[in-house]
């Protein structure tokens, strides 16, 4: 407007617009191969209640706030709600997945090391919240 | 401007007008006050995670319960009680000066507007509501006490009927009540930026407004709208909800960024870079603020179309925003730069703002946000905009209205320490967060277990705020003591910075 070239700008913008298309593309790619769960995982059904988490297996063993789970497996877990929203969060292995009374959501993941982990509520469910907490306990294979 | 506290006037002569520098008077003490009750909450939240609970010490706060209630009020009151309101105050000051009218559109209208935040406020504070400023059912309807839930969606509701007033005031100010001979393209930015920000309210505000309700109506149990025993989905609230406050981001933001441009070219004694550019990118950011509200939900379950879909939205916004920061460093460079203190906010603003919106792209990153979602990390990031760019920006703007509204001049060395001190705190607190977060340290909780880094991130970011405190305890002196005692302002040009690029809304200057 003011007699004075406005090329660098038009510059920058296209840097930035470029910038923003590489981490989208990105993006989409990491998380399309994220989100698709290998065949013959096996499933956990996790049930979120105020303040604590029941995990089931699929041989109906059923664990209240601690899991047990073998090295080297593929885990499906199907997460549901008892009460409120809380959000199932394994932040070691960035699994993290809203529990939404009504719906079933799933999220997997395959650990790689035995070792233990702290399993968390990540969604504010009220007076004790924080410590709405477990443990995962990655082993090795039983047999 | 008005030199209120130069010509004592009775209260209750400034609490019944209509005029629009005595509403802008009003909106300006009263965000004020709830900025420091707002910040003082914050301060009690720092003050608890200093320490876990090991064996019983390290409580200060004696529950949860009371805790929840803190961390709500506090967002509430900041973001509603603080942000809004002032820049109403900077509005009511500033654009019927800017569109060179006598007052705003419908002034008795605009008194209403501001009238209506004070019951609002004492419903959210005697209430003191436990859910979060999100209030996400089926929490805020089977589990959240009453009547405190009740209260605060009342006072939301008023606040939100305010808003709506006020913006639609500032539209027909802006557009129908501008001076015949100044076109649209004429209006400064910081008009501009009210313009757009009441436009994105108009459409927003209303959907929140009907959410609210159902809210209300499920707690009563007569609906189940969001309630999943009753055949509800609490999903669709969290959608009404971020319709609306993705975009009152936006709303936040915008004014903000028209402050800065109100300051960055007045210190820097030269005009704005590009003021087409700046209007292009309020428009675009008032565009992609509504393509983007789905961000917040990636993880309740969203299907990989929809989260590609909102991650491209929520991209789309990030060129906008680098074009104003590109207009303020352009506007800067081979200025005659006065860093006094309006400038000086201003230009940490900046800087802020640039960090935060990095940090935003690492969360829109739809693998990321699964490591970076409820965590410390998005504390720290919108923390980075509400505080590091909105706050600083309008603090910057305390300080350059300070010589206008009183006509005296603050303490220049007390606003430098001020701000230097608030920019430390600020960075100790909120950069130290995001790496809380990646440590996976949850949002709104009383206690964590002693993981040696939580606690040192933790104590770090409790300095961080106690230096926030004293700085903006420096700040209430200053500007108590000043308002009163300070030096007399040459209100012609009260940062001495000569030229003729300054105060274009002094409508006898001829430069304006």
């Amino acid at each position: 407007m003011s007699g004075h070239s406005n090329y660098p700008e038009w510059i920058y913008v296209a840097v930035v617009i470029a910038l923003m298309a590489w981490v989208g593309a990105e993006a989409w790619e990491a998380e399309r191969l994220v989100e698709h769960i290998p065949e013959g995982a096996e499933v956990i059904k996790v049930t979120a209640q105020q303040w604590f988490w029941t995990f089931e297996h699929e041989d109906g063993t059923k664990e209240i706030g601690e899991l047990h789970v073998e090295v080297g497996k593929a885990y499906k877990f199907e997460i549901r709600s008892k009460d409120v929203i809380h959000s199932f969060n394994i932040h070691d292995y960035v699994v993290l997945m809203d529990a939404v009374p009504g719906r079933v959501n799933t999220v997997w993941f395959a650990p790689d090391a035995v070792g233990v982990h702290d399993i968390q509520c990540r969604e504010y469910c009220g007076l004790i919240h924080y410590n709405m907490r477990g443990t995962l306990y990655v082993e090795e294979p039983s047999s | 401007m008005v030199l209120e506290l130069q010509k004592p006037r009775p209260i209750w002569q400034i609490m019944f007008s209509t005029h629009h520098t005595d509403i802008g008077l009003l909106y300006l003490i009263s965000s004020l006050a709830f900025l420091f009750l707002g910040g003082s909450l914050a301060l009690a939240i720092r003050i608890e995670l200093f320490l876990p609970n090991i064996e019983g010490t390290g409580q200060i706060i004696a529950d949860s319960m009371t805790f929840n209630r803190i961390f709500t009020v506090h967002g509430t009151t900041l973001i509603f009680l603080f942000i809004i309101p002032f820049a109403s105050a900077v509005g009511n000051y500033f654009v019927p000066i800017m569109v060179r009218y006598k007052d705003m559109a419908y002034p008795k209208l605009n008194a209403i507007a501001f009238w209506m935040i004070p019951p609002a406020a004492v419903l959210v504070w005697l209430g003191f509501a436990d859910f979060t400023w999100y209030a996400q059912p089926p929490y805020s309807i089977i589990s959240a006490p009453g009547p405190a839930a009740d209260m605060w969606i009342f006072g939301l509701k008023i606040l939100g009927v305010s808003s709506v007033l006020g913006a639609i005031n500032f539209v027909i100010t802006i557009l129908k009540c501008k001076h015949p001979d100044m076109s649209i393209g004429q209006v400064p930015l910081l008009a501009w930026s009210f313009l757009v920000t009441s436009v994105i309210i108009i459409v927003a505000i209303p959907t929140f407004a009907a959410a609210l309700l159902m809210l209300l109506t499920d707690r009563l149990g007569v609906s189940g709208f969001f309630n999943p025993a009753m055949g509800g989905d609490p999903i669709a609230y969290s959608h009404l909800f971020w319709f609306t406050f993705h975009p009152e981001v936006y709303v936040l933001v915008l004014p903000a960024i028209g402050m800065m441009y109100e300051i960055i070219p007045r210190f820097s004694r030269k005009p704005i870079y590009s003021y087409n550019s700046g209007v292009f990118a309020f428009v675009m950011l008032a565009l992609v603020a509504f393509s983007s509200w789905g961000h917040h939900m990636f993880a309740t379950g969203m299907s990989f179309t929809e989260k590609t879909v909102f991650m491209v939205g929520t991209l789309a916004a990030v060129p906008a925003s680098a074009m104003h920061v590109f207009n303020f460093i352009a506007t800067m460079w081979n200025g005659r730069i006065k860093f006094a203190t309006p400038m000086m906010w201003a230009v940490g603003g900046i800087a802020l703002f640039f960090a935060a919106g990095a940090g935003g792209v690492v969360n829109t990153a739809m693998p990321l946000d699964f490591s970076t979602h409820d965590s410390y990390w998005v504390v720290g990031h919108f923390h980075l905009f509400v505080m590091g760019t909105i706050a600083f920006a309008s603090i910057g703007m305390v300080y350059y209205m300070f010589p206008y509204v009183t006509g005296r001049m603050y303490n220049e060395t007390a606003g430098k320490i001020h701000f230097f001190l608030s920019f430390v705190g600020t960075i100790l607190v909120f950069f130290t967060q995001h790496v809380l977060g990646l440590y996976g340290m949850p949002r709104r909780v009383f206690d964590y277990p002693p993981i040696p880094e939580w606690i040192a991130m933790n104590q770090i970011a409790s300095v961080g705020a106690m230096i926030i405190g004293v700085s903006m305890a420096i700040f209430l002196v200053n500007m108590i003591y000043s308002s009163g005692k300070g030096q007399l302002a040459n209100t012609e040009d009260p940062f001495g910075l000569g030229g003729k690029y300054y105060y274009p809304f002094e409508a006898k200057n001829p430069h304006h």
